[in-house]
């Protein structure tokens, strides 16, 4: 891609880049190597699929697990919607001095630096209390697709604008209407972007804990409905690592599992990504 | 951009008729909301799966949120009994208590301190900073890092009720909030002193945690210590209602201060009442 | 924008209906600020009222039990980890992003990037139970008392590493190949092409990541709570043991009532206060840059 290194610039630039990230490896790899560590042993498919016993002490963390993929669920079904339209918003409809384009903007990215447990305070207020939801996994996922919607936003817009202006000047030469330049065209083009949004999204969706004690609960039953309280995979580690005693083993094991269910959402996101950007490539 | 469309269509038609079933298919048989301290949840809880597993149909959900939360909610109604890690106080006894078991709380060292003893002479003066040092006490020379509570916390109140300090003149190093973060932090620190729960240290002292329990005025801190009333440091952990329970409320608390629980109150390390 | 509506003449129905159903999201999307702001000024009024904005930084200590409500040794608690995160974060996000995008055979570069996507879902409170159980214990043998605004920096930048990395690798993928080639032609150095053409047309993307870096660092709770020490007091040099704001709301809301909850939202408010100050500067930054690039 880029020339030979030749220069002593280059060389230098060379060593700084391969000495941060072997840093940087060596660091993430220690953290996810202490979790397998301590937590391989509790590992099995039993752990995945029954209840938790003993204050989560024993058993495993079936219901758990499904209680976070709901939430999740909830989470990027309301998001996505509500992001990929105002990213588009933002990005064709409006331009860098338009007063609504930036206050819109502007509003986002102060959501965007609301802490969490703030999150958490007024998803209780407003759909536990005012919406009259209760402890839910319905108004846990509404909550952290409150959080996650400037991630998304702010990426996709980024990815968006970035495209070149030649891409739009052919469609308007060709007569397409602006529905088919931005399905067609740009949106296939802005992948990149959009699949870093959704990973950024997703992974701060399921790594929340403060957001989610007071919206959807603490209780580890299966759920039956979204109204039903459920308790979230990065709630689980915290009691069990925090609140209960000898609860490390299934804490670390637990770890395990959200970084192995992360590992299979990434995969499975940029699959989508790559199958959705060669169905659109014209043959060449 | 059909595809698109037709995508999130499907999507919003799909979300909307999960939540309508499922709003239509939640039928109330006897459900309990319970709020409150973290430290009597996972108990709490354990008890309410055996009360729903002895009265099929009934739902108790536990949620935390600390012990003020489990008093305010429970006099909003959010909640319909609250969790409280301590005695109410009495401006609160407009509401109703009930005791369901007892904790103790104990000073802890790191293991591979030499210190076996302190005096609560010793102990007041560490943590207002007179005694700043481990060899004052006749520890190695080393400087001594305190561990408090955050305040609020029944813990706290409790310590600072006993050795007559207010939480000011307190210099702490470390702040921390739940109890196995004070386990934590001892265990990684040869120098430091913290206190917490008599249960949670019991547990961890026995299964490798690197830590030591320090006797109160001689007094080893045991759970059988708490049980019999000879440890001078121990609260009742109580459930709280606003009126003098009734129906669903009050079978489950009188259950909890049944013997049917006493072995899960023991397996959570608390102590039930005699 | 050739797509903006001053100069469109659109023939299209599907046009108008699809400019209005984005205004109407992209609206939605606005208000939650607003829905979010009302609250938590709602929930702090009562502690304006009766304690004054004034009494939040010229009160002699933070004690609500003796209704001292000093807020100013968090404030800068949250500034310096924030800081001192950020100032690590953003050289070596850039780095490693332009390790995937150029530098690594493509093999190397997914896997590390796989790496990095894992880093960024870890929750907090994993990054809080490795710091206290293994980077703190290190620190307090180097220097007692081990939680510190040291260990708050370090997890921090382990914290918004990924999404620097991430945003910034997706607006280097989509710099036009051409400009590379262009470059090249010209008989640019490695080096140079990536200092004089690669970063600056992905300065966008560099800001963005940037921002989201410092949004999240500003926001984080567990993992502060977990290795910082929490006592309240402005830090005089790295091994101090500091309390953010965030922290302090976490530790205190379960158990305040009346002023002293009030208090918390009001830091929650200064806290938005920050960002929007960030975000201002940001644009301001940003309006430059435009106007300088188009002259």
């Amino acid at each position: 891609m880029l020339p030979q290194s030749k220069s002593v610039q280059d060389h230098c630039g060379a060593a700084i880049i391969w000495s941060s990230t072997g840093l940087i490896s060596f660091g993430v790899l220690w953290l996810l190597g202490d979790l397998l560590w301590h937590g391989w042993s509790q590992l099995s498919w039993s752990f995945l699929f029954s209840s938790p016993e003993n204050a989560g002490r024993e058993g495993g963390i079936g219901p758990i697990l499904i209680s976070t993929s709901l939430i999740l669920g909830v989470c990027m079904i309301v998001a996505w919607p509500m992001g990929l339209g105002t990213a588009i918003f933002l990005a064709e409809f409006t331009q860098d001095d338009h007063r609504f384009g930036r206050l819109i903007r502007g509003s986002l990215d102060v959501l965007a630096g609301v802490p969490s447990i703030v999150f958490g305070l007024f998803g209780n207020a407003l759909f536990c209390q005012a919406l009259g939801l209760g402890f839910s996994i319905l108004s846990g996922g509404l909550t952290l697709a409150c959080m996650v919607l400037p991630i998304l936003i702010r990426t996709t817009e980024e990815s968006f604008r970035a495209i070149t202006s030649d891409q739009r000047l052919s469609a308007a030469a060709l007569g397409f209407s602006t529905s088919t330049t931005v399905g067609s065209i740009l949106l296939p083009a802005a992948i990149p972007g959009l699949l870093v949004g959704s990973i950024l999204g997703i992974g701060r969706a399921m790594a929340e804990t403060a957001a989610l004690i007071f919206t959807s609960g603490y209780v580890d039953r299966m759920p039956e409905s979204l109204l039903d309280s459920g308790r979230a995979l990065s709630i689980h580690i915290y009691d069990l690592a925090m609140n209960v005693a000898g609860g490390n083993p299934n804490a670390y094991a637990t770890a395990v599992v959200l970084v192995g269910l992360l590992i299979i959402i990434n995969l499975a996101a940029s699959w989508i990504a790559e199958k959705w950007t060669t169905l659109n490539q014209l043959p060449t | 951009m059909t595809r698109f469309k037709l995508v999130a269509w499907l999507g919003a038609f799909f979300f909307i008729v999960t939540v309508f079933s499922q709003t239509l298919a939640m039928g109330t048989q006897g459900k309990l909301v319970i709020t409150g301290s973290s430290t009597m949840a996972p108990l709490v809880s354990e008890i309410g799966k055996r009360f729903e597993s002895l009265h099929p149909g009934t739902r108790i959900d536990v949620q935390t949120g600390g012990s003020s939360r489990g008093i305010a909610d429970t006099v909003n109604g959010l909640a319909d009994i609250g969790m409280v890690s301590r005695a109410l106080k009495p401006q609160e006894h407009s509401l109703h208590g009930a005791a369901i078991a007892h904790d103790g709380i104990t000073m802890i060292l790191h293991q591979d301190n030499p210190v076996h003893e302190l005096t609560d002479k010793q102990i007041k003066a560490i943590y207002t900073g007179d005694i700043t040092n481990w060899k004052t006490v006749g520890g190695p020379d080393a400087p001594i890092t305190v561990v408090n509570k955050a305040e609020g916390r029944s813990t706290l109140e409790l310590f600072l009720q006993y050795f007559q300090l207010s939480n000011r003149a307190i210099r702490a190093h470390v702040i921390i909030g739940d109890n196995e973060q004070g386990i934590k932090t001892i265990a990684g620190n040869p120098h430091a002193i913290g206190y917490v729960s008599v249960g949670t240290a019991q547990y961890d002292a026995t299964h490798e945690v690197p830590i030591r329990l320090l006797a109160l005025q001689h007094i080893p801190a045991t759970l059988e210590t708490v049980q019999n009333g000879t440890f001078p440091l121990s609260r009742p952990l109580t459930l709280v209602s606003k009126t003098p329970p009734t129906g669903l409320a009050q079978t489950f608390i009188e259950f909890s201060r049944s013997s049917a629980v006493h072995d899960l109150i023991h397996k959570q390390y608390f102590v039930p009442l005699p | 924008m050739i797509l903006s509506t001053n100069n469109i003449s659109s023939h299209f129905h599907s046009d108008q209906f699809l400019l209005w159903s984005l205004r109407f999201l992209a609206l939605m999307a606005g208000s939650l600020l607003l829905l979010v702001v009302v609250f938590l000024v709602h929930e702090a009024w009562p502690a304006f009222q009766q304690i004054g904005l004034t009494s939040f930084f010229t009160d002699a200590d933070w004690a609500p039990t003796e209704k001292l409500y000093l807020l100013t040794p968090m404030l800068w608690g949250t500034l310096w980890a924030t800081l001192g995160a950020i100032m690590l974060a953003a050289p070596i996000g850039i780095l490693s992003a332009l390790f995937i995008q150029y530098c690594a055979p493509p093999f190397l570069a997914r896997g590390y990037r796989r790496l990095i996507e894992l880093l960024s879902g870890i929750p907090s409170v994993v990054f809080g139970l490795w710091g206290l159980v293994v980077l703190v214990p290190l620190i307090a043998r180097w220097q007692p008392p081990g939680p510190s605004l040291l260990a708050g920096i370090l997890i921090l930048f382990l914290m918004i590493l990924p999404t620097i990395t991430l945003v910034v690798q997706a607006s280097l993928a989509q710099i036009p190949v051409s400009f590379i080639h262009n470059a090249t032609a010209l008989g640019l150095s490695r080096w140079s092409m990536i200092r004089r053409v690669i970063l600056p047309t992905a300065k966008a993307g560099i800001f963005t990541g940037i921002f989201l870096g410092v949004a999240r660092a500003l926001g984080e709770t567990m993992a502060i709570l977990m290795v910082c020490g929490n006592v309240v007091q402005t830090p005089s040099h790295l091994f101090d043991p500091i309390r953010t704001l965030t922290a302090n709301i976490a530790l205190e809301m379960a158990y305040a009532l009346g002023n002293h909850r009030s208090t918390l939202f009001v830091s929650g408010l200064l806290l938005m206060g920050m960002v929007v100050v960030f975000v201002m500067m940001a644009e301001g930054l940003r309006h430059r840059e435009i106007y300088a690039a188009t002259k």
